[in-house]
């Protein structure tokens, strides 16, 4: 599938600790948006040698061109499920960029403009499963992007994922979206040049509020 | 194996390491011995998936890195098209046995996936360290072919090479990923194997008396048919003669030697690869390999939006070093720029064959991150 707009290097940060299922979060995003919507994707990751705990990151460049450089150089968009993370990529980020942060363990945020959901909280009390925290997330991050569609993301976690989980995370996208629509509203308006026509392929819910109304920076819930 | 005839190439989304194992099926690989390491145990896994699956794959994890390079060589004397993957500590107990396969002619696909290092380093880092390593590693003067690649597709494409580059010249050929080729996830298109160029080693031609297994040939590779076709072998270590048995004789020693020397020297065209990007009109050159070329791709196209001629040259053939191309640069720029995630080997042999035309300079990086477009920009701004 051709895409029908034009992104050059959207860079997109995923950071928190291992065994979070950050890397996981890129390769589902990553195969959803270069094999279902038909961007370049390179998803590159870090992670220190440790099981569990110690930092892990994963950048996906998105483009309708090739991409030379694979890792992130600017962050657009900026997920962090930890505090280290958020510390360590704030930085890095772009004016007018969007931090995305995990509220259960970011608690001291470097900036107002933020959007936060408590990941970690929601899939434990809600899930009764931490280990799908991940996926709530890539719900939010679904929500956030203009240019992705929530079928064809459930589509690669489906192919993703072991089928004995499929239905558990499904219900966390599920979740995630309906969780980051209702907190924040709308995607943030700087993207909006990048919103795609919705060709009623099943997510319809998402094409109204898409439209760009006023020119807004994303706010804090 | 499916019913389903394949009938066009497919996309998927893969890591290099994944792509690597494609290549690897597509050049017609039925054999990996290996030991996993990280960060090159995707390349062990895929092909323990997927090698059983296809006709006659045969996959083997060994004890230990030495027998499974030692189980490669065994493996293409009899007739495989054979690989094995590793990274800095494993590549280091390898050494002896590369050697080895360079001795006796024994064509394999040895894919380094570099970490920081020495020692065991930064295990889950990327470094660029083994690069001398990979030319000069193994002891006593031998001719070998080190490949690198820049990204995933790239990863599927040279994997072929190399295997194309084993088969005809009859020689160990290294391919050089480092970590963050071989962990980057990208969309690649896997293509049919009859639309590629697949070569298979020569098999001789006269009947078995006649035949002599390291006879003086026009190319200088001997033709090899596999162990138990009704060939004669002899297979040693020692410096041989033309029936393989070991000899002292100067006469004979100088011809064993050059000759493995002139049958990749001679063709020097066909093995170097490079990649030239703007370098045509181009003041400030850069020549890198691996990732960071990718990182200098985008340095150069940042150069060039603000008015500085700078061009790219991205080495895919690091040895024997692509001295034509890079010599070219350095005729026409004032500046070259060499950034590498070592201490400055590739910047050695650029220094080399620099005939005094133009100054390099190195960018080195050894803590385990990625050299970045801006590192490599702003050098370029002040070449």
């Amino acid at each position: 599938m051709k895409p029908d707009i034009q992104i050059d290097r959207f860079e997109i940060c995923l950071s928190g600790l291992g065994g979070q299922g950050v890397i996981t979060l890129g390769k589902v995003m990553g195969k959803a948006l270069a094999l279902g919507h038909g961007f370049n994707v390179a998803q590159t990751q870090s992670y220190g040698p440790e099981a569990r705990g110690g930092a892990s990151r994963t950048d996906l460049v998105i483009s309708t061109r090739p991409i030379s450089y694979p890792k992130t150089d600017k962050i657009d968009l900026l997920v962090a499920l930890s505090q280290e993370a958020c510390n360590k990529y704030y930085p890095l980020m772009k004016p007018q960029a969007v931090l995305l942060v995990n509220t259960t363990l970011v608690k001291q945020i470097p900036t107002n403009q933020y959007l936060g959901l408590p990941f970690t909280e929601m899939s434990i009390d809600r899930l009764g499963l931490p280990q799908a925290m991940n996926t709530i997330v890539l719900g939010a991050v679904t929500f956030l992007l203009p240019f992705a569609r929530r079928s064809l993301i459930r589509k690669s976690l489906e192919e993703s994922l072991p089928a004995k989980i499929v239905d558990v995370n499904v219900k966390a996208l599920n979740m995630g979206y309906r969780e980051a629509s209702k907190a924040f509203g709308q995607p943030p308006a700087i993207w909006a040049a990048m919103t795609v026509a919705d060709n009623g392929n099943g997510d319809t819910e998402k094409a109204a509020p898409k439209k760009p109304t006023a020119k807004k920076a994303p706010k804090a819930p | 194996m499916s019913a389903k005839r394949k009938t066009a190439a497919r996309e998927i989304f893969a890591l290099g390491a994944e792509a690597v194992v494609e290549g690897a099926l597509l050049a017609g690989c039925s054999f990996y011995g290996g030991y996993p390491i990280t960060p090159s145990s995707e390349i062990m896994e895929g092909m323990a998936e997927r090698l059983p699956r296809t006709e006659d794959g045969v996959f083997i994890q060994m004890e230990d890195e030495i027998a499974s390079l030692g189980a490669c060589i065994g493996a293409s004397l009899a007739g495989r098209k054979v690989m094995t993957a590793t990274s800095g500590p494993g590549f280091s107990l390898m050494q002896e046995l590369i050697g080895y396969a360079c001795m006796i002619e024994a064509p394999l696909v040895l894919v380094n996936v570099m970490r920081g290092g020495p020692s065991t380093g930064l295990p889950t880092s990327p470094a660029q360290g083994d690069v001398q390593q990979a030319r000069w590693g193994t002891h006593g003067d031998h001719s070998i072919i080190v490949l690198s690649a820049t990204d995933v597709q790239d990863c599927l494409h040279m994997t072929v090479k190399a295997f194309n580059f084993a088969e005809k010249y009859r020689t160990p050929v290294i391919l050089l990923l480092d970590e963050v080729t071989a962990h980057t996830r990208e969309k690649i298109t896997v293509p049919l194997a009859q639309d590629l160029e697949i070569l298979y080693r020569l098999q001789p031609s006269m009947p078995p008396e006649w035949y002599k297994p390291f006879e003086e040939t026009v190319r200088g590779v001997p033709p090899m048919p596999p162990l138990g076709s009704g060939y004669r072998f002899h297979v040693t270590g020692l410096t041989h003669d033309d029936h393989g048995y070991p000899t002292q004789k100067p006469d004979e020693v100088v011809a064993a030697i050059s000759r493995q020397f002139r049958k990749i020297d001679q063709f020097f065209f066909d093995i170097q690869i490079t990649d030239e990007f703007l370098t045509g009109d181009a003041e400030v050159g850069v020549v890198a390999y691996g990732s960071v070329a990718r990182s200098a791709h985008l340095a150069v196209e940042q150069a060039r939006e603000r008015g500085i001629k700078a061009g790219l040259i991205d080495l895919k053939t690091l040895f024997p070093f692509p001295r034509a191309a890079v010599e070219g640069l350095l005729r026409r720029c004032r500046t070259v720029i060499v950034p590498e995630m070592n201490m400055g080997q590739i910047s050695r042999e650029v220094k080399r064959v620099n005939p005094g035309t133009s100054t390099v300079w190195t960018i080195n990086r050894v803590d385990g991150h990625i050299i970045t477009p801006k590192q490599i920009l702003e050098s370029i701004r002040k070449g």
